[in-house]
């Protein structure tokens, strides 16, 4: 099966696009496998943050999921398309990363 | 501004009395207890603080010998630590970890962790190598994030401890052979940041995101081992990586921990079956004369098993067996783990129905950073807690010695450390970050190869060479795929942009990987004897001449140098 994956990307400053990409699939697995996969197969400089990968417990690959705040290690990949933002209320970092970071645990504090 | 273009400015600067690196359970109570000795702390970390490394990820056990669920003493959980060592451990410091982790259980239990409780005390559990009931734990699987969120709570009560996430550490800076800080790399803005201390703790677990199948988080790539390595610290066992026997294979499962089943089995007795649906622990357990017959297969040992049973053509569809809780009824199921149950429906799992497939999984590492009994390494400085710590296990960890390992090695570290920090004054010279500040700067915009291919190739190559089972054939294999791929890196960093870039990441990470990955290869190929996590098909069996540990050095020339010693033996003061 193949997903599409519409990721919109850019630095603060920039003018935000959308770029596509085509990704294959099994049943059952997440959006942030989906998202490992292009690093290798497509974009290694395709940023999002994620540490614990499969277990929903370090809550850091949050992100907007069809239009909907949503982990990407839940959210399963599907046949069609599926859209990919960064957290609108967050400050953009880039790509899919926001600062999500409490203020008083962040070196250069941002807004 | 990346590290590139900043190539005039000055780097931002820090100052402090003692550095923790890394932010799980381990770093979090160095910190912790440095601060309360009245030293001021830098706590950093790659990722968010308190969120990534393994402590979160843990979801039962927690061993200690805390009399509550039956009468017990520190000196029946080290016999038991010792005996699963296979007779490599540090007794100094098993011995520290077992007398020492009451209190620290206790100390948390103060600080509202929620250890489950029974009739009024603390519930203990048995898990697989002890010989009664001694495991604490946080229904329903949520030991770690317990933890966790608890020394979170005490993190934000203290002072003097300043709490910096998404900050990378490059390498420890060094001045005449005396740690004085580190160089690192502020993820958010690509700048390249100095960080002066009087006395450095590395505490950035294990290894297991070496490996294709872990149970740890991404960050797990063994960074601290490299950082201790290029120091000028050794590194002891380093060819002992535990498999988690019964990690999750199949069906997909999101949300959830791999690891998960270990606790299902303990308050249950889940049954392992092959393919023919027949249990084959039975068959194994005559390996280990500690073995009572019932669900007692250390880890090793049911690692062993398992893929013994896929080699014989007895394996589940997936490739692993099958874990079934098919004989008890729902109610049962629903009454032990409560809302899982709810998790496992939402993806399509029903217990009662039907088995799931599990198959082993890098789980955690055995060895590490060579300390003292009071966690310091041989560069002056420089100390280790938690699971980067080597010689507590020796060749096997028992089921609930991590997280009382991250507790009360986290703790000893950050005291010792703090008073380092307190009987001698700064060695900081800008002249000791240069290495690795000229090593960020010189980054280059490339997209090819790509690094994060590579971090994957590399991971699949440890699984399938440096696995559980190893032969000399594999082990040179892998060693020279290592060789190939160090080259292919170079040794001009790869980077892609200036803010988060996952690129230069994936490069340094490499970088730190595939020494690491060396660093295990090199002593699991030395080692022709079975013992413990070691199993080589073409050494079977212990060699009573092989009771000796592996210590592994970089030379002046970089290259990676291997020789014995005996076991040490002997008590340190808790």
């Amino acid at each position: 099966m193949k997903a599409t994956l519409a990721i919109q990307r850019g630095a603060p400053g920039e003018v935000p696009r959308v770029e596509s990409f085509e990704v294959a699939f099994e049943p059952g697995q997440s959006v942030l496998d989906g998202l490992r996969a292009l690093r290798c197969e497509a974009d290694p400089s395709l940023a999002f943050r994620f540490s614990c990968i499969n277990a929903n417990a370090c809550k850091e690959c949050m992100m907007l999921i069809d239009g909907k705040v949503d982990y990407a290690c839940t959210v399963r990949l599907k046949e069609g398309v599926t859209a990919l933002a960064p957290l609108p209320k967050k400050a953009l970092v880039r790509d899919l990363v926001t600062e999500i970071a409490p203020p008083d645990e962040r070196l250069l504090p941002r807004q | 501004m990346t590290a590139q273009a900043n190539k005039g400015a000055a780097p931002a600067h820090i100052e402090t009395d003692v550095l923790v690196i890394g932010a799980g359970g381990a770093g979090m109570y160095a910190a912790l207890e440095a601060a309360k000795a009245g030293a001021s702390v830098v706590l950093a970390d790659r990722s968010l603080i308190g969120r990534g490394g393994a402590t979160v990820m843990a979801q039962m056990t927690v061993a200690a010998a805390l009399a509550e669920q039956t009468p017990d003493h520190w000196e029946h959980h080290l016999a038991d630590t010792l005996a699963a060592g296979r007779g490599l451990c540090d007794e100094r410091l098993a011995a520290l970890l077992c007398e020492d982790g009451p209190h620290r259980l206790r100390e948390m239990d103060g600080w509202k962790v929620g250890w489950a409780r029974e009739d009024g005390h603390i519930k203990q559990a048995q898990a697989p190598g002890h010989d009664r009931p001694r495991c604490a734990y946080v229904d329903f699987l949520s030991t770690g994030p317990a933890v966790s969120r608890a020394l979170r709570a005490q993190l934000n009560l203290s002072r003097g401890i300043r709490r910096i996430g998404e900050l990378m550490i490059v390498d420890i800076a060094l001045h005449d052979g005396v740690a004085c800080g580190a160089t690192a790399l502020h993820l958010p803005s690509g700048e390249a940041v100095t960080l002066a201390a009087k006395a450095v703790v590395i505490a950035t677990g294990g290894l297991t995101g070496l490996y294709r199948r872990n149970s740890a988080s991404s960050n797990m790539g063994g960074d601290g081992y490299a950082l201790a390595l290029r120091a000028g610290a050794e590194l002891i066992d380093m060819e002992f990586v535990q498999f988690f026997p019964i990690g999750h294979l199949a069906p997909r499962l999101v949300g959830m921990d791999p690891i998960m089943w270990d606790p299902f089995r303990y308050k249950l007795g889940g049954k392992l079956l092959n393919a023919e649906m027949r249990e084959f622990e039975q068959d194994y357990a005559t390996l280990d004369t500690r073995s009572d017959g019932r669900y007692v297969l250390t880890r090793d040992l049911a690692t062993y098993a398992i893929t013994r049973e896929v080699e014989a053509g007895r394996g589940s569809p997936a490739g692993g067996a099958y874990l079934s809780f098919q004989h008890l009824p729902e109610a049962e199921i629903r009454s032990a783990f409560g809302p899982v149950v709810d998790r496992l429906a939402a993806n399509g799992i029903d217990l009662t129905k039907r088995p799931v497939e599990v198959a082993p999984i890098a789980h955690y590492h055995m060895g590490g950073v060579r300390v003292d009994d009071t966690l310091r390494t041989a560069v002056p400085g420089l100390y280790a807690s938690g699971e980067a710590v080597g010689g507590a296990n020796g060749a096997n960890r028992l089921s609930g010695n991590a997280i009382t390992e991250a507790l009360v090695f986290g703790a000893s570290a950050g005291r010792n450390a703090a008073r380092h920090a307190q009987r001698n004054s700064s060695r900081w010279s800008a002249q000791a970050a240069r290495p690795a500040l000229d090593l960020l700067r010189s980054a280059e915009r490339r997209d090819a190869p790509n690094a994060a291919a590579l971090v994957r190739d590399l991971k699949a190559l440890m699984a399938d060479q440096v696995g559980p089972f190893r032969t000399e054939a594999k082990l040179q294999s892998a060693l020279a795929g290592i060789a190939r791929m160090t080259s292919e890196i170079g040794e001009v960093p790869f980077s892609s942009a200036s803010a988060f870039d996952p690129v230069l990441v994936d490069w340094l990470d490499l970088r730190n990987m595939l020494l690491v990955a060396q660093s295990v290869a090199v002593p699991a190929l030395a080692r022709t004897e079975s013992r413990g996590a070691h199993q080589r098909e073409d050494h079977p069996g212990l060699d009573d001449g092989w009771c000796v540990n592996q210590i592994v050095a970089l030379s002046g020339d970089s290259a990676l140098e291997l020789r014995r010693a005996a076991p040490s033996s002997g008590r340190a003061a808790a």
